[in-house]
């Protein structure tokens, strides 16, 4: 079959099975979108480059297969980076497609062109630019093995224009060789294993810490299976949360700087920690040397290289999560091995009962964390929360129970402001029967506002909930605590009505000032057929508590701000 | 040599990018390296990458495992020094104006197993090949003719054959 090298790469796209491509058309990939017209493949026009990388994120993220993301050259290619950055940070699966100037332009600083695979590289799993139309079926392939394979990750591919222009003869074939790749089977190795055996065997305080990787492999019934064959309560990290249903006997939530503190110090009293497809991020961890100081560590992740990179473990397993951990179950089977009762449950119990209190609300005005629990007993458990970065973020992470995998969908390692709205998009597309809510703060949602017109256009119903605080609140709270109260800049002033700003969009705009208001429009926006943008203003003194200071431990946790 | 010295070799495939891709990854994740170079395998392809390094075990072993995510990195281990063969080419261009320092300069040479390579009224250009030592050494007893100068290679390595193959 010989076509056009555009038809190529939407052939190709169409082999990999992508169902929709968010993005925006430009002068370096008219080619491109003039073959995508005739195909069946859904595209989703966004209104900024850095939306059209998150919503492929949210995609990726929701429905566990990669999302496909497009730009033009230069500035459409550099407003990707952010979107490709936090999907790197937090090894989610986006294709990215660049246009770029014709070949023998390249390099001559030729009208919007910009060495976009130099830009990503550090920031992708790979990122490669086609020289040649026959490369094309071989490199969409590789791009999508990379990205969904072993610890996944974006992938970048710039097609130069006259590339999509030449003719080629397409053929096809799944099985390709990339010489310096090798698709990890994932099984854990024997010796790996019966070392972690004995130490979960001769542990008296097991605790699992669960990441984005238990996620990512889909482990979470295999995770929940061994924990209760162990009995170990689970944490998890930012990413990990969805891991275990959140309302889970054995699941204490989330660890680190926000973390629960019944969760920090189970860490700190366990002494075998079994931590899984996690990084031990810095947010994570907080200070290293306290971190985990009375527990031997198992760590199980599928990059080899993220074994010892931050915390020393004991033993390293290199594998998938799911395998890894139906290895460690059906072993523990085979040799009759489960616990029925012991001390270190009853201890965990009476950490939690002993910190309940503590979040309980006080004072007045609307309370972020009790919007957060209205949220959560409103709302079917299959609904999808994004977030944006900040206190948000935070208040979300702290306060919404999570019950599914893939449900909770957030910017962890890049911790890139502007993610919510986008990322909501992406996964309403990715999820259409299921409510999606983007849980958001006035300074996040104005970095990607923009993407309503994406959301009212292509009929998207996702709800938006603005905690406005008019200030850039996570910020202004660590100058309330670390800077004596000196608000820099912090301050975002003039708002905007965003009731009138919904509305001008096109969507529902909604005010609301009291708890019973909130659980009517949250009620009613589940049956919404176009997007809900939800305002409640609340105090920039309200602060996201607990929270260990940057470099601390435990130890030194604020609990009243 | 300090046990903190390190030899890196990895193969790599021969296409553009590859070069960048690898010191890209070295200066984002905070790895200092000493040398780095590339050239040709036996096999049509395939370069050898050839860096060294100073550092302990843990940051060595951490570069190694990040740059084997590469998918253009073939393969990469460390090669000890202990149970390898490398070198390091140096050229050199010594002041000699003084026909008397001249006649010394040349005996050096010979010495440490050197070349005269060029020549001219006032000056020696000197080729030396070896372990990176023996060229410091080198480079110490000749800096006091004055060193117009300099241009090294950094290191190439290949591990020996075992005996026991």
């Amino acid at each position: 079959m010989r076509i056009l090298g555009a038809k190529a790469i939407v052939e190709a796209l169409k082999r990999e099975k992508v169902e929709v491509i968010f993005g925006i058309p430009g002068g370096a990939t008219i080619p491109f979108y003039d073959a995508l017209y005739d195909s069946d493949i859904r595209h989703i026009l966004a209104r900024h480059e850095q939306c059209a990388a998150h919503m492929a994120d949210g995609y990726a993220r929701v429905k566990g297969v990669p999302g496909v993301c497009t730009a033009t050259s230069g500035p459409g290619a550099t407003n990707l980076v952010t979107g490709i950055a936090t999907a790197y940070m937090d090894s989610s699966p986006v294709i990215a497609i660049t246009g770029q100037v014709p070949r023998s332009m390249i390099g001559k600083d030729a009208f919007q062109e910009a060495d976009i695979v130099g830009i990503v590289t550090p920031i992708t799993k790979y990122a490669f630019q086609i020289t040649s139309a026959s490369q094309i079926p071989d490199a969409i392939r590789t791009a999508f093995i990379i990205a969904n394979t072993n610890r996944k990750g974006p992938v970048l591919i710039d097609i130069p224009k006259d590339v999509q222009l030449e003719e080629v003869d397409f053929d096809y074939s799944e099985r390709i060789i990339i010489k310096g790749y090798v698709v990890r089977s994932g099984e854990p190795h024997p010796y790996s294993i019966k070392r972690a055996l004995g130490l979960i065997m001769n542990a008296e305080r097991p605790l699992i810490i669960a990441g984005g990787g238990v996620i990512a492999s889909n482990a979470s019934e295999e995770l929940i299976k061994f924990s209760e064959l162990i009995l170990a309560p689970v944490v998890t990290t930012l990413m990990g949360k969805g891991a275990i249903p959140e309302n889970h006997p054995l699941c204490l939530g989330m660890i680190g700087m926000h973390g629960r503190v019944e969760a920090n110090k189970a860490v700190e009293e366990a002494d075998v920690i079994i931590a899984i497809g996690t990084r031990f991020g810095d947010r994570t961890t907080g200070k290293l040397e306290e971190f985990a100081k009375n527990a031997r560590i198992i760590h199980i992740d599928i990059d080899p290289a993220e074994i010892g990179k931050n915390v020393k473990v004991d033993v390293p397993i290199v594998a998938d999560a799911k395998k890894a951990l139906s290895v460690l179950y059906s072993k523990l089977i085979e040799v009759g091995y489960s616990k029925k009762e012991s001390e270190w449950i009853k201890r965990v119990n009476y950490l939690k009962e002993y910190y309940a209190p503590n979040y309980e609300e006080k004072g007045e005005g609307l309370k972020p964390s009790k919007l957060m629990k209205i949220l959560r007993n409103i709302i079917p458990g299959k609904s999808i929360i994004t977030t944006g970065v900040g206190q948000n973020q935070m208040w979300a992470a702290l306060h919404f129970k999570v019950l599914e995998p893939r449900t909770f969908i957030t910017s962890g390692g890049l911790g890139a402001m502007g993610f919510g709205l986008p990322a909501a998009i992406g996964a309403k597309v990715a999820a259409p029967d299921r409510p999606v809510f983007d849980i958001d703060g006035d300074g996040s949602f104005l970095m990607t506002e923009q993407d309503l017109a994406t959301a009212v256009s292509e009929a998207i119903p996702i709800t938006v909930i603005i905690l406005r605080n008019k200030a850039l609140g996570m910020v202004r709270q660590w100058q309330c605590l670390f800077c004596n109260k000196r608000y820099a800049y912090t301050d975002l002033g003039n708002t905007p009505d965003f009731v009138k700003l919904a509305e001008a969009y096109g969507a529902e705009g909604i005010r609301v000032e009291s708890y019973e208001e909130f659980e009517t429009v949250i009620r009613r926006s589940l049956n919404a057929e176009m997007p809900v943008v939800i305002d409640i203003p609340i105090s920039p003194d309200e602060k996201v508590l607990p929270m260990i200071p940057p470099g601390g431990s435990y130890k030194e946790v604020i609990w009243y701000g | 040599m300090v046990n903190d010295f390190h030899i890196i070799s990895a193969l790599v495939e021969d296409k553009p990018g590859v070069l960048f891709r690898v010191t890209s990854l070295i200066r984002r994740r905070n790895f200092n390296i000493n040398t780095i170079t590339v050239g040709a395998t036996e096999k049509e392809g395939i370069s050898r990458i050839t860096l060294t390094m100073r550092g302990d075990e843990k940051t060595v072993e951490q570069l190694i495992k990040q740059l084997s995510k590469i998918p253009d990195v073939i393969k990469i281990s460390e090669v000890k020094p202990e149970e390898s063969v490398y070198r390091e080419l140096a050229i050199i261009r010594v002041s000699a104006e003084d026909p008397l320092k001249r006649s010394d300069i040349i005996n050096y040479v010979n010495v440490f197993r050197g070349r005269i390579v060029d020549v001219s009224k006032d000056s020696l250009t000197i080729e030396i090949i070896g372990r990176p030592t023996k060229i410091n050494a080198f480079i110490e007893i000749i800096k006091g003719f004055g060193i117009i100068e300099m241009a090294r290679t950094g290191i190439v390595a290949l591990p020996r054959k075992l005996k026991t193959e």
